[in-house]
């Protein structure tokens, strides 16, 4: 995603929030540097967030993540005011949610926001459709027109005839999937999601990312999704907001948080993390020297080899566009039969894409005898992975993560 | 030594004959529209011939109790039993006793129920009257409702409202309360008013707490129409109260069973109908 050219879709400046009876006692505390924890023993009043700057952009999944109490749910119940925030401004498409009277606020909550809960929130006595159509019904749009979108989205979700059956007959899954198309229906601007599968167990769980993921591309919407699980967080999010205590400690892609985590604190975060799955082959490949073009001959690759110390070399045709390997005992052989390279090309090699995670390149580098080629989409070669190169990445991961695992 | 008696009894009257005196005419309005209300009521249940209204009634009891062939059975023997213990008359009256009043209970009680879920003043306001109510023995309702409103249905109906409605209240209030707040949550989330919050998402999922409160409501209130017979109220109450007054036991003990029979049908189908509720496929 290119954020730099893209302007933010939610914008949220010096947010505060502060729980008790007396929040410009603790504000003014705040403000003059005194800790959470002494602002709690001193008036006994707890601060939720503090100083929270954040944009987000459109159409981008933006994850805020931390453990239990670190302000992550009361952040995301700011952005649709279910919390009052204590001061700060929130800023959806230049309109300030923090400062919008009721009336105001309910047509954000209606047409703008859509909100997915942790253990489903749904209405137990009502089907499927009569619970997607809620959000559509408050609104008060006429009863035929929201059972046809409700059922377009159940459709979307993928739980199509299951319209009539009531909440208690569904699979924990399937009820997400319901809560998930509850929010859609609204077709808000912004997709609110609090731990939305967290309740899940880990295959479902997984499937529901990969879906997110897919409906994600489709509909293009803005998503911000808490969670305390780092795993998830990396897979699904473009950037990642890591919170603790009430403050944002690190805003970043997945890559910047586990390669350049900003205190210990992330660092020690990231720590378990399985590096093969947050790598891709992009970080571990080696640049593609030599290539030969396909239209010079045997001799010349035999010569390539010879220099660099390899068994085989990769033939590639104008604009880098990889057609196949060559390896050295054809070359050979070609030389003294006079054979064209194109006759002794081996097609059948294999090739991954940048964007693959080296956990899955792993079984594939193992059972092949060729280096294997990574190219982009337009069958470009960027790169190429061998045994050594991605042994060697794996071991660096290893040392880094024992590092700051005992640090 | 005696402590000086405080004449907390004759400030207690002056205070009686005040509201009786500035508030009579309208004591007497209510009165009359209530006295008229249940002899209609009475008289309306007496229209039909006994065996029609009992086959009607097994027939409505079977389709609200969800076709409990043995409940509408039941029933149907239990009134037959009534009518041929020749209690009818006198049944339909405590009936139509109840009906109305448990109908003034909810109509206060679960608005008041409402009101004290959804505003802390509110509870705060409506709990130690309901404290007072339920703790207080039933027969003291009975002297100011004769008080304000002489002997006869009307004022054990006014006793019956009052100690019937707690239950409505407090059992509302609950039910409402224990909605989950991830629902309260979602309603908000969604932009509901606080009217469509109530009416879509509170009140439907409280509904098997408030039918707990109805069916209380309806037992309590058939319990006080039948001691509200020491102030006049008509039906079995009144026969049971000349069977213990004449020592006739046997008087007595047959309009004893009919209130017996009246009670459990009640209650079978009340419990039945909050079952319902909450097993709604």
């Amino acid at each position: 995603m290119d954020q730099e050219n893209q302007k933010p879709k939610l914008i949220i400046r010096s947010l505060y929030k502060i729980f008790g009876t007396r929040p410009a006692t603790a504000l003014s505390l705040l403000k003059k540097g005194k800790s959470k924890q002494e602002i709690l023993e001193e008036t006994g009043q707890t601060v939720g967030l503090q100083a929270i700057d954040l944009d987000v952009f459109d159409g981008e999944v933006f994850v805020v993540m931390g453990l239990s109490g670190s302000g992550k749910s009361t952040l995301l119940r700011c952005l649709n005011r279910l919390i009052p925030p204590t001061s700060g401004k929130i800023l959806l498409d230049g309109i300030d949610i923090a400062s919008l009277d009721e009336e105001e606020l309910r047509e954000v909550r209606r047409k703008k926001l859509g909100m997915v809960f942790q253990n489903f929130a749904l209405l137990p006595h009502r089907s499927v459709i009569e619970n997607v159509a809620f959000g559509l019904e408050i609104q008060e749009i006429p009863e035929h027109e929201r059972l046809k979108k409700a059922k377009q989205t159940i459709e979307m979700v993928g739980l199509s005839g299951y319209e009539e059956s009531m909440p208690d007959q569904l699979s924990g899954g399937m009820k997400q999937r319901v809560g998930l198309a509850r929010a859609l229906a609204n077709d808000p601007d912004i997709l609110l999601m609090d731990e939305a599968f967290s309740a899940l167990d880990p295959i479902i769980r997984a499937e529901m990312q990969d879906e997110l993921i897919d409906l994600q591309n489709a509909l293009n919407k803005t998503i911000v999704f808490v969670t305390h699980d780092l795993d998830e967080a990396l897979k699904i999010g473009n950037r990642i907001a890591l919170m603790k205590d009430g403050r944002i400690i690190q805003v970043g892609t997945p890559e910047e948080i586990l390669t350049a985590p900003a205190d210990d604190y992330v660092a020690r975060f990231v720590a378990g993390v399985d590096l093969t799955r947050v790598l891709t082959a992009e970080g571990v490949m080696k640049p593609p020297e030599p290539i030969i073009w396909l239209q010079s001959g045997p001799r010349v690759a035999l010569k390539l080899m010879e220099e660099h110390g390899i068994s085989s070399i990769f033939a590639v045709t104008r604009g880098k566009v990889l057609m196949g390997l060559i390896v050295a005992e054809d070359a050979v052989a070609a030389a003294k039969a006079k054979k064209s390279l194109e006759e002794i090309l081996i097609t059948d090699i294999p090739v991954t894409t940048l964007e693959t995670p080296v956990h899955d390149l792993i079984g594939l580098v193992a059972t092949s005898q060729y280096p294997v080629a990574v190219v982009d989409s337009c069958r470009r070669l960027r790169g190429v992975i061998v045994r050594g190169s991605l042994l060697g990445a794996l071991a660096a991961s290893d040392e880094s993560n024992e590092k700051e695992g005992g640090a | 030594m005696n402590l000086p008696k405080i004449p907390l009894g004759a400030a207690v009257e002056v205070l009686v004959s005040w509201i009786e005196h500035t508030l009579g005419g309208f004591l007497n309005w209510i009165s009359g529209g209530l006295g008229f209300m249940i002899t209609g009521l009475r008289d309306a249940l007496l229209i039909l011939p006994p065996p029609v209204f009992v086959v009607l009634a097994a027939v409505a009891i079977w389709f609200v109790a969800r076709r409990n062939t043995r409940l509408a059975v039941g029933s149907a023997l239990g009134l037959l039993l009534v009518w041929d213990l020749q209690l009818w008359d006198l049944a339909m009256e405590t009936l139509a006793l109840v009906i109305a009043s448990t109908f003034f209970a909810l109509l206060i009680g679960i608005p008041a129920g409402i009101l004290a879920a959804r505003s802390e003043t509110a509870n705060r306001a409506i709990k130690p009257v309901l404290d007072f109510m339920q703790t207080m023995p039933a027969f003291v309702y009975l002297i100011p409702a004769v008080i304000f409103f002489g002997l006869g249905n009307v004022p054990g109906m006014i006793a019956t409202i009052v100690f019937a409605m707690p239950p409505v209240i407090r059992l509302t209030a609950l039910g409402i309360l224990q909605v989950p707040g991830e629902l309260i949550e979602l309603a908000e989330a969604f932009g509901t008013t606080e009217r469509q919050k109530l009416v879509k998402v509170q009140l439907p999922l409280a509904m098997p707490t408030i039918m707990a409160g109805v069916n209380q409501c309806i037992m309590m209130a058939l319990s006080m129409v039948v001691i509200a017979a020491m102030i006049g109220a008509r039906g079995l109450g009144y026969k049971v109260l000349e069977g213990i007054q004449r020592l006739d036991i046997g008087t007595g003990f047959e309009a004893g069973l009919a209130i017996v029979i009246i009670a459990i049908i009640l209650d079978r189908v009340t419990q039945g109908f909050a079952v319902e509720q909450r097993e709604r496929p």
